[in-house]
């Protein structure tokens, strides 16, 4: 094992090393300088700050080593993982823009209108980049110590944003729930990978990998540990009992930013896991072949996220627990891409979940640009395209492109998703669970048509007047919206990035 | 060149939104004129078009990882679709003059609506025929749900009508995705060109399942019994505009579907299974007596419905039986007759709602035949009656109108190769004429002496018929007396994209 000089180390973590730095920035500036200013001048210097810092880190992200590999595959980084990481990073700058529609303490006598959330402002701001530096980490990895120690990390900063609406009581439940749940996943993962390590003698993926070609029935014990601690994580049904409840609780943008940044990260680690490390330990899952190992066990993880999310996510009345079911539901579809394990199918993941984290992160915007004027439920809604007309376009497209309709971002990541899985399998074998994604895509459009029936076609309450949102919000919204046309009628901008 | 009848919908779609509110004037002078370009483009596609010839339009690579190219292509058989398109387009935005509430989302929505139709029929390539399939759905969800008809201010029907005709029209697009991908897969990954595809040698136990999957999911949009359900309510429940578009291209984007991708792409998915069950020895003999059965059994339901819209609605599946039907007979008689009868049914479905929808239910707010046969609408809208007399005519397939030529063909093309259904193919005839017959006396030319005991009910002077319906009535009747006195017209342009290398296979298979 050849040693690391701690000189290479700094210069292959300058990201992290920034983003910390950045969030260090924003504690003191808080701390300090504005102890004593209004929430709007501290929110601004604040978001600014993280903004800086995080293009300061996507360019050193950029311009850093091509490609490295530390020993034991503490860091991996090759272009597929930059792209990765520039992609989080996006999602962080657009969340840190996005937070101005909750922070803002305008929205004065609306009935149930709430002010800002928190007067926590530069804590906030310095546990988002907190966040991004776990996820950068996570995904530049291949050592299953790190991945674990990254993953937690990510837990921890994720269950203090779940509670960080102090005073409201579901936000402390969703936390504490949040918790109980990544506790119980992070003990499954962990005893997976001691099996792991105890098989393999080994923490890193390819050497686990060369392992994992010897069957031996303990394996899979191993891996299902391993799969149910990530379904934890991507809220795979059925370990998906947290997700409803902290999608509520938390104040809306933390809630965007776990199911956009730590679904992005969370996949891709998954599917780096599954498909470097135990890649020979697959299996089958063809409808007439079906052979023990990871795949089968995932196509029933998948099965049931696509009937449990989308079924259940039909009868809620909360917009936000209507997205944490379809968010279900779209962890099943991203697993058809691992179940898929090819590496054409391992580039429709990342475009799929990319495109996802965009609009999922979108209607969590708009829902945070409403949630001043006290909407939450769907009855909440009628009429809005009569209110606030940007942002119930905006809110059109981020919907349709979820429920995959063409020709936004979304639509595209499902057709090359099922592609990919249909072709992955010989004569057709994953035949079976296309279909039902499909089928089930069937079913996902009726509840983002009822969302969007209230918002378009029913009437105006009476004594509703105008809604504003700040001018940040409406166009990062409306710049996120674009690009998820534009993506949507022009794939090969982010293909070309996606494929190795 | 036809490429901008798609680019004009939706650049007019976009620019209607950027009327001034205060003046919906303007905004329907925008989209009428949207409509009358593509129109005249697909007149002078016609026109500059060598029959028998398949015109490239573009041919880009769109997402070549995939295989996907943007490529857009005409025949013979799309230009006679884009022909009624761009037709059934400016009727549509003639007929909804009066829509006063939302004008601009309304006029965007059916912009959208018609620049998807105009891709569907434009598009060569798979993929991009399933992108504008689909985005066809939405509009169609909004224009129903938003302006529909609500009698008596009853908004949950219209709702619920729009929600059905969106799940039937995406549940059918989820088989068709399937089958695409399939295709795709099994055709080694490589490309969604449908010129290739076409020629490609498909296993035959592959487009034994892939061609019922892809035709039943196009059927649906095309009334096949007995998913036919969503077609009446949508249509009722749709504003005069949106049910003219339903009945006119709509439900021929999925018979243009069956023919063009279905049968096209697998043709040896019609031929025998080699085996009977309960007498069906193939899927061609199941799906023609599904489209035997939507015949009679529309025209049945029609005789009884109290609702005119419905009587009309019903109609639409009677008449579109004969679209599937021709397709079946496999025989080159029947399969034109079969599009022209898409383009006949266009014409006349969308004259028939937009007499009952704009021009009678506008008026006196009702769509009951019972209360209509007491109003003498013969004499006090005599322009109306007239109208709807000819269409009459041209639906129950008079000698002189469209319907009558291809309705002739498809029963010949029936007799070629099915002759016992003939007879049930006549019955179901001889029923259109008893509805169409019914309809036009109750609700035009009754003498009232059924009138309830109440008398007619109350209503004011009827508003007179204004020139936008004028204008739209003589297009869409110029249209049927057109091509019913010289079929030629369409005929040379569909017998022979027919006969071209595309559809070399179907012949192949058991052409008769």
């Amino acid at each position: 094992m050849s040693a690391v000089s701690y000189s290479q180390l700094v210069w292959v973590t300058l990201p992290e090393i920034a983003l910390v730095v950045a969030a260090l920035a924003v504690l003191a500036c808080d701390g300090t300088v504005l102890r004593g200013a209004a929430i709007a001048r501290r929110r601004g210097v604040a978001a600014l700050l993280a903004c800086v810092g995080s293009v300061a880190a996507m360019l050193l992200v950029g311009s850093g080593p091509a490609s490295f590999h530390l020993p034991d595959g503490m860091l991996v980084m090759d272009g597929r993982t930059r792209v990765v990481q520039v992609a989080l990073l996006v999602l962080t700058i657009l969340t840190v823009l996005l937070s101005e529609a909750m922070l803002t303490p305008a929205a004065e006598g609306v009935a149930g209108g709430k002010t800002a959330f928190t007067h926590h402002i530069g804590e906030y701001f310095a546990l988002l980049l907190f966040a991004t530096v776990a996820v950068l980490f996570l995904v530049s990895t291949q050592n299953f110590l790190l991945i674990f120690l990254a993953l937690e990390f990510l837990s921890l900063v994720l269950y203090i944003l779940t509670g960080f609406d102090k005073q409201s009581q579901l936000s402390t439940e969703a936390a504490l729930k949040y918790f109980l749940f990544g506790g119980i996943s992070a003990a499954f993962l962990l005893f997976g990978i001691s099996l792991i390590y105890g098989l393999s003698g080994s923490i890193d993926l390819s050497q686990i990998a060369v392992a994992a070609l010897q069957p031996d029935p303990l394996w899979m014990i191993a891996i299902v540990m391993v799969v149910v601690g990530f379904g934890f994580k991507v809220a795979a049904a059925p370990f998906h009992l947290w997700a409803p409840d902290a999608y509520q609780g938390a104040p809306t943008i933390s809630a965007g930013f776990v199911s956009s940044s730590s679904k992005v990260a969370s996949f891709f680690i998954f599917a780096q896991v599954l498909t470097l490390g135990v890649f020979g330990a697959a299996g089958s899952g063809m409808w007439h072949g079906a052979a023990p190992g990871w795949v089968p066990v995932l196509c029933v993880v998948a099965a049931l996220s696509l009937l449990l999310g989308n079924l259940a996510a039909l009868v809620q009345t909360s917009l936000r627990r209507l997205l944490a079911y379809s968010a279900i539901g779209h962890a099943g579809y991203l697993l058809l891409a691992i179940i898929a394990h090819t590496p054409q199918s391992t580039s429709a993941l990342l475009y799929y979940v990319f495109t996802y984290a965009l609009t999922v992160l979108g209607a969590f915007g708009v829902l945070a640009a409403l949630e001043a004027q006290g909407i939450d439920r769907i009855a909440d809604v009628a009429g809005l395209s009569r209110r606030a007309p940007f942002l119930s376009a905006c809110m059109l497209v981020f919907l349709l492109s979820l429920a995959g309709i063409p020709p936004l971002a979304g639509f595209f990541g499902k057709f090359w998703l099922f592609g990919t899985a249909l072709n992955a399998a010989p004569q057709l074998g994953l035949f079976w669970l296309v279909m039902l994604a499909i089928l089930m895509s069937v079913v996902a459009l009726v509840y983002y048509l009822r969302v969007l029936k209230q918002i378009f076609v029913a009437d105006v309450p009476a004594n509703a007047g105008a809604i504003h949102s700040g001018l940040v919000t409406r166009v990062t919204l409306g710049v996120m919206a674009a690009a998820t046309v534009v993506l949507g009628c022009d794939p090969g901008l982010l293909i070309r990035w996606v494929v190795r | 060149m036809l490429a901008w009848t798609i680019y004009l919908s939706f650049a007019g779609a976009a620019a209607v939104l950027l009327t001034p509110k205060s003046k919906p004037q303007v905004t329907r002078v925008v989209a009428l004129l949207a409509a009358l370009a593509g129109f005249g483009l697909a007149i002078a596609g016609t026109i500059a078009y060598e029959p028998g010839s398949i015109v490239t339009v573009a041919q880009v690579p769109w997402i070549p990882q995939l295989g996907i190219q943007y490529h857009l292509a005409a025949d013979g058989i799309s230009l006679v679709l884009l022909l009624l398109t761009g037709i059934a387009a400016t009727a549509g935005i003639l007929f909804s003059w009066n829509i006063e509430n939302r004008v601009r989302e309304f006029f965007a929505f059916y912009l959208a609506l018609i620049g998807g139709v105009y891709g569907v029929f434009l598009s060569f390539d798979l993929f991009l025929l399933f992108v504008f399939y689909e985005v066809a759905i939405i509009p169609k969800y909004f224009l129903i749900a938003i302006w529909g008809s609500a009698p008596n201010g009853d908004t949950s029907k219209r709702t619920y009508a729009a929600m059905k005709l969106a799940l039937y029209s995406f549940a059918g697009s989820a088989l068709v995705l399937a089958g695409i991908l399939a295709a795709w897969v099994v055709s080694g990954a490589k490309t969604f060109d449908m010129q290739v595809l076409a020629k490609y040698p498909f296993p035959v136990h592959f487009q034994m399942w892939a061609f019922p999957l892809v035709f039943v999911g196009f059927a649906v949009l095309a009334g096949l019994w007995p998913f036919h359900t969503w077609a009446p309510t949508g249509h009722a429940a749709a504003p005069t505009a949106a049910s003219m578009l339903l009945a006119g291209v709509v439900m021929k984007l999925g018979a243009y579907g069956c023919l063009r991708v279905a049968m096209m792409l697998f043709p040896a998915g019609l031929g025998a299974w080699g085996f009977h069950v309960l007498g069906f020895g193939s899927w061609r003999d199941v799906f023609a007596l599904l489209a035997l059965v939507g015949i009679v059994y529309g025209a049945s339901v029609a005789l009884v419905q109290q609702d005119f819209k419905f009587v009309i609605g019903y109609s639409s599946v009677s008449h579109m039986g004969f679209v599937l039907l021709g397709l079946m007979t496999l025989s080159q008689i029947g399969l034109d007759g079969a599009v022209l009868q898409m383009f006949s049914h266009g014409v006349i479905a969308g004259l028939l709602f937009a007499v009952v929808g704009r021009m009678v239910y506008d008026r006196t707010h009702t769509r009951d035949l019972k209360i209509l046969s007491t109003m003498h609408l013969g004499r006090t809208l005599p322009f109306v009656a007239v109208v709807f007399t000819l269409a009459a005519m041209a639906s129950i397939g008079m000698p002189g109108f469209s319907g009558f030529i291809a309705e002739f063909q498809v029963i010949v093309g029936v007799w070629h190769t099915m002759p016992w259904m003939v007879f049930v193919v006549g019955f179901g005839i001889l029923v259109g004429i008893g509805f169409t017959w019914r309809a036009l006396t109750r609700a035009f030319f009754s003498d009232g002496k059924r009138a309830t005991a109440a008398g007619p009910p109350e209503h004011g002077p009827l508003a007179a018929v204004t020139w936008p319906e004028r204008c739209g009535s003589l297009l869409l009747l110029a249209a049927t007396v057109t091509v019913g006195l010289y079929p030629q017209i369409l005929m040379n342009l569909i017998l022979p994209s027919l006969n071209s290398p595309l559809f070399a296979a179907l012949r192949n298979g058991g052409w008769r």
